[in-house]
C-alpha cells in the first residue's frame, strides 16, 4: 500500500470523527465551527499553546510508541496504563531514595532515611534506568505468560493495570507520603534528580510551561523504534513474528522468543512516561497522574498506523484536542472538554472498522505453536 | 477475624457486586456467542448516564431503569455491527467505545444539565436500591437455564464454539452473536443504571472506575460460567467491600496490619494464575475473537 | 436420487468445477473418487448448499431444487458428514445431534425426547453411542457415528460422506462398512468421497471419477477394477519430460532411521520411515496429498514439535531429529514449502525483506556492529534473485503479496538456492505455478542437483516427479510402500501403490 493510501485512511477517519463530532456540537446548540476553531486555535499559540501541547504529546509518544512496537508483533498492550505507572513510581523511589531526601513527620522526626545522595551524574541516569527496566518488567511478566502458557496478553495486561495502581499506592502511603500531606503523593525527590524545563533554554518560552527535555527524548525515542524495526536484524524477526508467525518460524525465527523481546520493550517504552512526568514535570509520584495515556496510546498506536512517525502524527493531534478542551469548555456556551473523548473515542472506531481486513489481533489462537 | 464477617460486610458484598454480575453476565452471552467484549465498562457508563437522566426528567426510575438498558443495547449495537459485519478488531473496537464512553456523558450532562459532568441529584423516593440486585441475582440461574436448557442458548454456545459446525447444521451465526452482543449491552446497561440510580443518586463522571474490567476478568475468573461467574464477582465485590469497611488496613489475628492494597490485588492476580491455567484449565470459547466468514 | 448438472463453481482464479454431471441412483453406495484437488469436496458442498454453483442445476429426485444452504439441503432429506468433523467438542453428543433441530419448544430444550430419538435411530441402524458422553472424550471412530447420527436425526435420504475412513483403523473401517450396508437395505443412498480405491471396490455400487475439475468417468464396480480406476484419477498425458544428465551420485547427505511423526492426539502421520538421499541426486516422493508427506518434510525441516518426533534424522552423520530450524538452516539444509503462503512468504513485506528470510541475521545481511541490516547487501541480494530467478515483476520494492503465483514460488526457490544449500528438502514445487514457470523451476532443481545438492522432492504431480527424480519412493499412509525406478515404472504401478499401499 502506497503512503498515500497509508495515510489517508487516518485522516478520513479523522474528519468523520469530526463531522459526527461537530453533528454533536450542533445537537447542543452551539457552532461546530466556533468550538473547532477554538479547539485548534489555542493549540498554536506562541509560546504558551505550543509548549503545552508538546508538553502533553509527550506521555502519548511514550506510550504510542509502546502500543505500536507490541501491535508490530501481533501483541495487544492494553497493560500501557500500569507500566507508565510502575515506571514512574521506580523514577520516584530512586530520586527519593537516592537523591539524599529525608520523608520527615510533622514533629521532624525521620520516618525515611535515603540510602545514598547521588550527583546529578549518577542519580539522573539511574532514575533513568528504574523507570525503563520496572516498565520493562510488567510488560515482560504479560510476555512469558504468554510465550510459555498461551494466556492472552490482553486480560493479563488489564490485570496488571489494576496491579500496578494498587501496589504504587501501597508504596506512596505506607512508605513514601509525608505523614500528614492529604494528598496521595510522594514526598519530592532529590533536586539532582530534576530534568530542565525546555523553558530555560528557548528564549521566548516562560518555565511556568512544564515541557522538559523528555520531549527530545520521546523523539529520540521514535528515531530509536525506527531504527530498530526496520534496520536491525532483532526488528526484523519481531515484524516477521507479527505478520506471520509460520513463516517466520520457517525462516529460524523462535517465536516465543519474540513475543516475550517485544512485550518487554513495549514496557520499557511506557515505563519513559516517568521521566517526563516525575522526573521532568511534577518531581514525585503523583497517585492517579495518568490521564488515561494508556488507553489513548493505543489510539494514538492505532491512528498512527503503528509507524513512529505516525505516533508522533497521531499523539500531536490528540495533544491538540487535549489542549484545545479548555478554551472550548471556556468559551462556548454547552460544549465541554469531554468532547475531546468523544471525538477520540469517534476516531478510533472508524479506525477500526477500517482495518477490518487486518484482522490477526483479536485471535486468541495467534501465535500458537505451529508444530503438528 | 471476628470482625471481617459481619452482617454489614455480607450486605455491603452483595451491594457491590451487583453491577458486576450484571455486566459479567453480559459479558458472558458476548463471549459465549464468539465476540470479545471489553466495552462492559463503556456500556455500563451509557446505562448509568441514561437511567440517571431520565430518571431525572421522568421522575420514575423504573422509566429510567428501561432507558438505561436501551442505551447499552444501542452501544452494544455499534459494537456488534462493527465487529460482526465488519469483522473489525473486536478488542479495538471495544476500547474505542470506553474511550467514548469516558467522554460522551459528561459531554451530554453538561450540554443537558449545565455541570461539570454529573446529572442533578434525584430524590430519594426516585432511586430503585433493590430492585437491580434482585434482577441480578435471579439472573444468575436465569442464565444458566437458558444456557444449557433450551434451543437458544444451545446455538449460542455452538457458534461460539465452532461457528463452521453451527453453519452447516443451519444455524444462523450472525443473527446468534448479534444477540450475544445485544443482550450484553441491555445486562451492563442494568448493571450502571444500578450505580446512578441504585446505589447512589446521581450520575458522575466515569463512575464505573474499572467495573467493566472488573467484571471481564470474573467471567474468566469464573470460566464463562454462570454460577462460577457469579462466584467470581461475589469475591471481587467482597474484596472492594473489605476495602472500604476496613478503612486502610486488614487486622489478621495476630494483630498484624494489611494494607489495603494487597487485598485489592488479590482478585486481579488469582485471574492471572486461573488464565494461566494453574487452577484448573481456562478455557475460553474456541471460536472467541475470530470474526466468522465463509466462502460462498 | 441426486443429480448434479452441469456444475461449475470458481474460486478466484481457480475452477473447482467444470461443468459437472453427476447421477446417483436411489437406494446405491455411490463412490466419487479422484486426487485432491479434483474438485469432489466441492461438488458435493454445493449440493448440500455449502457453496452455491455459478451455473448449473441440481435436480433431487427428478425435480430442479435450489439449495441455498444447509438448511435447504436438510429440509430436501440431504445429510452431510464433512471430512474435519463439524462437532462442538465441549458439548455432548446429544447436544450435538439435536443442534438446530432441537425438540421441545423455544424455552425448553426437550432433551429427553431428544435422546429417546436418538436412541430409536442409534438401534435402526446399529450406531452405538452415548448420549451423555463429551465429543472430545470420544474416539474417532464414534465421532463419526455421532456425524452419521446427525444426519440420520433428520430423516436424511442422502447421505454425503466426505473422506469418511481417513481417519479410521482398519476395524474401524470394516464396522463402518457395516453400518452403511445397514443404510442401503433401510433404502438410504450414500455418496461416499474418497481416494482410497481398496475401499471403493469393497462398497460401492458405482463410481465417478473426477480429475482436475471434470468428470471423466463413470463406471459400474462390478464392471471395473484398480488398474483402470488409478488411471482414469491420476491420467496419463506426459505434460513435461524434463532433460537431465545422468545423475552424478555422492555420498548420503540425509539418512533418515527409523522416523515417526506424532499428532498431539497421539496418531502416527509418518511411521517408522528410513531412507537416504544422497549428494547429487533427487529423490522423489510419490502419494496422494494426506499420507503423511506434509509431516515428513516439516520434520526434516525442523518445525516439529521435538516430542512428537522419534528415530534419527542424520545429516552428515548428526543427529539433527531435536534441534531448531534455525540451527539445520545453519548446517546447509533449505526448504521450499509445499504452503508458500502460510510458511514461505511474508505477504506483507517486499521482496527484498522476504528475500533474505533465513538469513536475515547472518553475514553479509547483516554487518554494522552485527546488529544492522546492510541495505545495499539486502538489496544485492534480492536483485541477484530476482534476475536469476526470473520474478516479474522484477520490483524489488513490491509486497510479496502483489505477485503470481509462479512468480512467489519462483523467488522462494531463488533465496532457498541461494545459500548453496547441502540439502534441500522441496514440497509441491509447482502446485498453482503457470507452464512457463515450471519448466523454469524444474530447470533449476536439476541443475542444483547436478551442483551437488542433495535434492528431496515431494509431489503430487505424478509427471513432475516421474520425470525428475533418479530414485522413487511411494508414500501410503505414513509409510514408504515402494521404490520404483521413474524411468521404467508406469504410471499405473506407481499409481497402485499410490492408492492402494501395494
Amino acid at each position: 500500500m502506497s503512503l498515500f493510501r497509508e495515510l489517508l485512511f487516518p485522516l478520513i477517519a479523522v474528519l468523520a470523527a469530526f463531522v459526527v463530532g461537530g453533528i454533536l456540537i450542533l445537537l447542543v446548540g452551539d457552532n461546530p465551527l466556533h468550538a473547532y476553531a477554538l479547539l485548534f486555535g489555542s493549540a498554536f499559540s506562541w509560546p504558551v499553546g505550543v509548549g503545552y501541547t508538546l508538553f502533553y504529546a509527550t506521555p502519548l509518544i511514550f506510550t504510542g510508541l509502546a502500543v505500536a512496537l507490541a501491535f508490530r508483533c501481533g501483541l495487544l498492550n492494553i497493560g500501557a496504563e500500569g507500566q507508565l505507572y510502575v515506571g514512574s513510581f521506580a523514577a520516584a523511589w530512586v530520586g527519593i531514595e537516592f537523591g539524599g531526601v529525608f520523608i520527615r513527620n510533622g514533629a521532624g522526626e525521620i520516618v525515611n532515611s535515603p540510602i545514598a545522595n547521588l550527583p546529578i551524574a549518577l542519580l539522573l541516569p539511574l532514575c533513568f534506568i528504574a523507570a525503563i527496566s520496572v516498565g520493562a518488567i510488567w510488560g515482560g511478566i504479560p510476555g512469558v505468560l504468554k510465550a510459555k502458557f498461551g494466556s492472552h496478553e490482553v486480560i493479563n495486561t488489564i490485570m496488571l493495570n489494576f496491579i500496578a495502581v494498587a501496589l504504587c499506592s501501597y508504596f506512596t502511603q505506607y512508605h513514601y507520603k509525608i505523614p500528614g500531606d492529604p494528598i496521595m503523593q510522594t514526598a519530592e525527590i532529590g533536586s539532582n534528580a530534576n530534568i530542565m524545563r525546555l523553558g530555560k533554554f528557548i528564549p521566548s518560552m516562560p518555565s511556568f510551561i512544564p515541557l522538559n527535555a523528555s520531549f527530545l527524548l520521546a523523539l529520540l525515542c521514535c528515531l530509536l523504534v525506527y531504527l530498530f524495526l526496520w534496520r536491525t536484524k532483532w526488528g526484523y524477526e519481531l515484524r516477521a513474528t507479527g505478520t506471520n508467525p509460520s513463516a517466520a518460524e520457517y525462516g529460524g525465527v523462535s517465536v516465543r522468543k519474540q513475543i516475550i523481546i517485544a512485550m518487554t520493550i513495549s514496557g520499557a517504552l511506557a515505563g519513559m512516561v516517568g521521566i517526563n512526568e516525575v522526573l521532568g514535570y511534577r518531581h514525585r509520584y503523583y497517585d492517579g497522574f495518568s490521564d488515561n495515556y494508556g488507553f489513548t496510546g493505543i489510539a494514538v498506536a492505532l491512528l498512527g498506523r503503528n509507524h513512529p512517525v505516525g505516533v508522533i502524527l497521531a499523539a500531536l493531534l490528540f495533544a491538540v484536542l487535549q489542549r484545545g478542551g479548555i478554551p472550548v469548555d471556556a468559551f462556548t456556551e454547552h460544549v465541554t472538554k469531554d468532547i475531546v473523548q468523544v471525538l477520540q473515542g469517534t476516531i478510533i472506531l472508524f479506525v477500526a472498522a477500517e482495518a477490518f481486513f487486518r484482522g490477526p489481533f483479536s485471535r486468541w489462537g495467534l501465535l500458537k505453536r505451529s508444530k503438528v | 477475624m471476628a470482625d471481617i464477617f459481619t452482617i454489614a460486610l455480607i450486605w455491603s458484598t452483595i451491594r457491590l457486586s451487583t453491577p458486576l454480575v450484571l455486566a459479567a453476565l453480559g459479558g458472558l452471552f458476548s463471549e459465549r456467542s464468539g465476540v470479545i467484549n471489553i466495552a462492559l465498562e463503556g456500556m455500563m457508563l451509557a446505562g448509568a448516564f441514561t437511567a440517571a437522566a431520565v430518571t431525572h426528567a421522568a421522575g420514575n426510575p423504573f422509566v429510567g431503569l428501561l432507558a438505561g438498558m436501551g442505551a447499552g443495547l444501542l452501544i452494544a449495537a455499534i459494537h456488534a455491527v462493527a465487529c460482526i459485519r465488519y469483522r473489525a478488531d473486536q478488542v479495538v473496537t471495544g476500547t474505542a467505545i470506553n474511550i467514548l464512553m469516558i467522554g460522551l456523558p459528561p459531554f451530554l450532562s453538561g450540554a443537558f444539565f449545565l455541570s461539570s459532568g454529573s446529572t442533578p441529584q434525584i430524590p430519594r423516593e426516585h432511586l430503585i436500591p433493590w430492585t437491580p440486585i434482585v434482577i441480578a441475582f435471579i439472573l444468575v440461574p436465569l442464565t444458566w437455564y437458558v444456557l444449557y436448557k433450551t434451543p437458544f442458548g444451545l446455538r449460542l454456545r455452538s457458534v461460539g464454539e465452532n461457528p463452521e459446525a453451527a453453519d452447516a447444521a443451519g444455524v444462523r451465526v450472525a443473527k446468534m452473536r448479534y444477540a450475544g452482543v445485544l443482550l450484553s449491552g441491555i445486562l451492563a446497561g442494568i448493571g450502571g443504571a444500578y450505580l446512578s440510580i441504585g446505589q447512589s443518586s446521581l450520575f458522575t463522571r466515569n463512575m464505573t472506575s474499572g467495573r467493566g474490567f472488573i467484571a471481564l476478568a470474573a467471567l474468566i475468573f469464573g470460566k464463562w460460567r454462570p454460577v462460577q461467574t457469579m462466584l467470581a464477582c461475589l469475591l471481587f465485590g467482597f474484596t472492594e467491600a473489605v476495602t472500604i469497611q476496613m478503612q486502610g488496613v486488614v487486622k489478621l489475628p495476630s494483630g498484624e496490619d494489611i494494607p489495603i492494597q494487597f487485598i485489592q490485588m488479590v482478585p486481579y492476580v488469582l485471574t492471572i494464575v486461573v488464565l494461566a491455567g494453574f487452577i484448573g484449565s481456562s478455557r475460553p470459547p474456541k471460536a472467541l475473537g475470530m470474526p466468522y466468514e465463509k466462502e460462498r | 436420487m441426486i443429480e448434479l448438472r452441469n456444475i461449475t463453481k470458481r474460486f478466484g482464479a481457480v475452477l473447482a468445477n467444470d461443468h459437472i454431471n453427476i447421477k446417483v441412483e436411489p437406494g446405491t453406495i455411490h463412490a466419487i473418487v479422484g486426487e485432491n484437488g479434483a474438485g469432489k469436496s466441492t461438488a458435493m458442498r454445493i449440493a448440500y448448499g455449502f457453496y452455491k454453483a455459478d451455473s448449473g442445476e441440481i435436480l433431487v429426485e427428478g425435480k430442479v431444487h435450489e439449495i441455498a444452504s444447509p438448511h435447504d439441503a436438510i429440509a430436501l432429506g440431504i445429510g452431510m458428514v464433512h471430512q474435519h468433523f463439524m462437532l462442538v467438542d465441549t458439548m455432548t453428543v446429544a447436544e450435538n445431534i439435536i443442534l438446530g433441530a432441537e425438540p421441545g419448544n423455544a424455552v425448553a430444550l426437550d432433551l429427553d425426547q431428544a435422546r429417546a430419538e436418538i436412541r430409536r435411530v442409534s438401534e435402526e441402524f446399529k450406531l452405538a453411542v452415548n448420549p451423555n458422553a463429551v465429543i472430545e472424550h470420544l474416539s474417532v471412530g464414534q465421532q463419526q457415528r455421532v456425524e452419521l447420527l446427525k444426519a440420520l436425526y433428520r430423516h436424511a435420504r442422502l447421505l454425503i460422506l466426505d473422506e469418511p475412513t481417513a481417519v479410521l483403523t482398519p476395524q474401524e473401517v470394516d464396522e463402518f462398512f457395516a453400518i452403511l450396508r445397514r443404510m442401503r437395505e433401510q433404502g438410504k443412498t450414500v455418496v461416499i468421497i474418497t481416494h482410497k480405491l481398496s475401499e471403493v471396490l469393497a462398497i460401492s455400487d458405482d463410481v465417478t471419477v473426477m480429475r482436475d475439475g471434470k468428470v471423466v468417468g463413470r463406471v459400474k464396480t462390478k464392471e471395473t477394477n484398480a488398474a483402470e480406476l488409478a488411471r482414469l484419477m491420476v491420467g496419463r498425458e506426459v505434460l513435461l519430460r524434463v532433460e537431465k544428465p545422468e545423475a552424478k551420485v555422492g555420498q548420503p547427505e540425509l539418512s533418515v532411521q527409523g522416523l515417526t511423526v506424532k499428532k498431539a492426539d497421539g496418531s502416527k502421520r509418518i511411521d517408522n520411515v528410513s531412507f537416504d538421499v544422497r549428494a547429487g541426486e533427487i529423490l522423489g516422493i510419490a502419494g496422494v496429498e494426506g499420507n503423511g508427506q506434509t509431516e515428513l518434510i516439516e520434520a526434516l525441516a525442523g518445525l516439529v514439535a521435538s516430542n512428537h518426533i522419534s528415530g534419527k534424522i542424520l545429516f552428515e552423520n548428526r543427529n539433527i531429529a531435536h534441534e531448531g530450524a534455525r540451527l539445520r538452516r545453519e548446517l546447509g539444509i533449505a526448504h521450499i514449502p509445499e504452503d508458500r503462503h502460510r510458511r514461505g512468504l511474508l505477504l506483507e513485506f517486499d521482496l527484498a525483506e522476504n528475500s533474505i528470510l533465513g538469513v536475515h541475521y547472518r553475514k553479509p545481511i547483516v554487518n554494522v556492529a552485527g546488529v544492522f541490516l546492510d541495505s545495499d547487501a539486502v538489496r544485492r541480494r534480492a536483485n541477484e534473485i530476482i534476475e536469476g530467478f526470473d520474478v516479474r515483476p522484477a520490483n524489488p520494492d513490491l509486497p510479496a503479496r502483489a505477485l503470481s503465483g509462479g512468480n512467489q514460488q519462483k523467488l522462494i526457490i531463488g533465496r532457498e538456492v541461494k545459500v548453496n544449500p547441502k540439502l534441500l528438502l522441496v514440497s509441491q514445487p509447482t502446485r498453482g505455478v503457470d507452464i512457463g514457470a515450471i519448466e523454469f523451476i524444474h530447470r533449476k532443481l536439476v541443475n542444483l542437483r547436478d551442483a551437488g545438492c542433495a535434492v528431496l522432492l515431494v509431489s503430487a504431480e505424478l509427471e513432475e516427479v516421474t520425470s525428475l527424480a533418479d530414485r522413487l519412493l511411494i508414500i501410503h499412509e505414513g509409510r514408504i510402500v515402494g521404490e520404483v525406478d521413474p524411468k521404467i515404472a508406469t504410471i499405473e504401478e506407481i499409481g497402485l501403490l499410490m492408492t492402494r499401499g501395494h
